[in-house]
């Protein structure tokens, strides 16, 4: 089976957000970038594949060469190959478009990616992956077996889980649930030293329009400061959530 | 040009969400002189659409719709757009609207923003205002495709009643089996309580419970309140509660009007998830918890002691207002 992994690279999710350029663009400075949770998740179950049933992982991002760190620790963590997309990602449509060409030209069964990245949060590149290539996409996965062709995930859906059955080749939009929190694994020095020796192949952009632009940041106002109150006083607790914020 | 809607039900019922989005897109309507109309599945009364200001309703009835399926429901949604020449396309950001929302958006070779919290900044250029880096900060968006999709906030824009009765349509969508490649071979439900995504009030317990065998507390605060339960996610992590109940970055997000949250740091990926809540309490035994910085109400003190009370006081309180 060959696998494709689509890896995000994100703000550590500790990260102070600001911007520069007149509030124009996401400013860098000192943020330090990550592998998308999601797509960890995603990452982890893939390598579970390859050393269970036997498979290849290969990673892809769309990026700039500042995310090559990103890609060598998924490397480490034991993808066999990467793939960078030589292009600023510029919104979802345009990421989807390139990972597109990029499933289509290496044959993958098997799509992973996060179902959101945890910068922009826009949950649009997998299913839009999926759309383009006219394969199956599977949302919110929280689960997924494959037995030759057949696929069987588990999908997280609002209040339950569903089961889903289908075929190779499919989208999977992964999350928390993919792996257990405690098989994560963090790269060792084996990892590190394998991966500086695995292939990092840079491809350059297809021509993609783009739809959608930032144009503009903003963060949010100061909030006002918390109203505090005695843990004997929760008539007053209720008298506010009543009467003051009109929410019971 | 008229602006589409996927008004989303349940058992026939409509959802909250889709008054919501019918409430969002008349007021985008009316800016751009046009109408709405909404496309709904296996829903029998469409009635209550028109007092949100739908104008026309096209009712796809269908057996083989009856179990959400992405690739189907955005086949109809894809078609419906379609039909009516609609430039903007308005999806709730339920779980399976979102599941749909890229195909229709590639469907109609659309632009697509979710997250949107607010109505458009302006209509040319198409600018929406979003919600992005884990809610620690908006982002401006514009569309510059000739149709749009965007996909609304729950709680963010309200319900607002307008006057107006909508008139009702039959459509049957050519629907293809590459559809329903897909099977759903079962659904597990948590029947007969509120879901985190459909609550106005959500109840959430950390670390600070100590263990499974003290939720019974939360579970009756919970249910006074009409409310969901959720919790943080080592919670879930150690399994004293399920994933489902896991909200935050990595978890569910809640945009509830109340989250009360009981034991719980207020770690930044936690706060990521939960922010976009309108009203915020923390109870919490430490004065120095982060939570306490983005809440609106807080008390310090034991939740073992504060609990039991407080379930107390709102039963009179319910009593006393009902
Ligand atoms: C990439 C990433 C993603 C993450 N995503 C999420 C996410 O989606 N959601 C999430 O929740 N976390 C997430 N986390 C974890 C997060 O960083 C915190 O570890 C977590 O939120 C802490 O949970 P907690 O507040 O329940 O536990 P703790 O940090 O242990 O806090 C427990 C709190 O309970 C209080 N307490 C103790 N006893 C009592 C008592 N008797 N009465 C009242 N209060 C008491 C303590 O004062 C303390 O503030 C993520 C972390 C990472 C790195």
């Amino acid at each position: 089976m060959k696998i494709l992994v689509c890896i995000s690279h994100v703000p550590d999710t500790t990260s102070k957000i600001n911007f520069t350029n007149g509030d124009a663009e996401f400013d860098t400075n000192g943020v330090q970038f990550v592998i998308n949770a999601n797509d960890e998740y995603a990452l982890t179950r893939a390598i579970w594949f390859k050393e269970k049933q036997g498979a290849t992982v290969t990673v892809v991002n769309v990026g700039g060469a500042d995310t090559e760190p990103t890609l060598r620790k998924a490397l480490a963590i034991g993808a066999d190959e990467a793939i960078r997309v030589n292009a600023v990602p510029t919104d979802g449509l345009f990421v989807a478009k390139q990972l597109a060409e990029v499933v289509k030209n290496g044959g993958y069964d098997l799509v992973l990616a996060g179902k959101e990245s945890l910068d922009y949060n826009g949950g649009m590149v997998p299913g839009m992956l999926a759309a383009i290539l006219g394969y199956d996409f599977i949302n919110s996965c929280e689960g997924i077996e494959v037995d030759g062709t057949a696929v069987k995930a588990i999908r997280q859906i609002d209040g339950g889980k569903e089961t889903i059955s289908g075929k190779l080749p499919v989208v999977i939009g992964g999350q928390k649930g993919l792996v257990d929190e405690k098989d994560l694994r963090i790269p060792n020095m084996r990892g590190i030293m394998a991966a500086r020796t695995k292939a990092l192949t840079v491809l350059e952009p297809v021509g993609a329009d783009v739809a959608t632009k930032a144009v503009k940041f903003e963060k949010p106002a100061a909030k006002s400061a918390c109203k505090m109150i005695a843990p004997d006083n929760l008539d007053e607790l209720i008298n506010l959530l009543h009467n003051e914020a009109k929410v019971i | 040009m008229s602006v589409l809607i996927y008004a989303e039900s349940a058992e026939g019922k409509f959802k909250k969400v889709a008054l919501e989005l019918a409430s969002y897109a008349k007021k985008v309507a009316d800016s751009l002189g046009t109408t709405v109309t909404a496309v709904t599945v296996n829903a029998s009364d469409v009635s209550e659409l028109g007092k949100y200001g739908v104008d026309k309703v096209l009712k796809v009835s269908s057996d083989k719709l009856n179990t959400f399926n992405a690739k189907a429901y955005a086949d109809v949604i894809k078609q419906a757009a379609q039909k009516e020449g609609a430039k903007l396309v308005v999806l709730s950001s339920s779980t399976d609207s979102l599941y749909a929302a890229p195909a229709v958006a590639i469907g109609l070779n659309a632009g697509f923003a979710s997250n949107v919290i607010a109505l458009p900044e302006s209509t040319a250029p198409f600018v929406v205002k979003r919600t992005g880096f884990s809610n620690k900060a908006f982002n401006f968006t514009e569309i510059s495709s000739d149709v749009k999709v965007i996909a609304l906030g729950k709680n963010s824009f309200g319900l607002v009643e307008a006057s107006g009765a909508a008139t009702a349509e039959d459509f049957a969508p050519s629907l293809n089996d590459a559809d329903f490649s897909l099977k759903v071979e079962g659904v597990e439900k948590v029947s007969g309580k509120v879901t985190i995504a459909d609550a106005d009030v959500v109840v959430s317990g950390g670390r600070g419970m100590k263990g499974p065998e003290n939720w019974g507390m939360l579970e009756d605060l919970a249910e006074v309140l009409g409310a969901a339960l959720a919790c943080s996610k080592p919670v879930s992590d150690v399994g004293w509660r399920s994933h489902e109940e896991h909200v935050g970055q990595t978890g569910k997000p809640v945009a509830a009007n109340l989250y009360i949250a009981v034991g719980i740091s207020g770690a930044i990926q936690h706060i990521a998830g939960v922010n976009s809540s309108k009203v915020k309490v923390v109870i919490n035994t430490d004065p120095e918890a982060p939570f306490f910085k983005v809440a609106d109400y807080g008390i310090v003190g034991d939740a073992f002691q504060v609990l039991p009370q407080l379930v107390e006081k709102l039963k009179e309180f319910k009593a006393k207002n009902a």
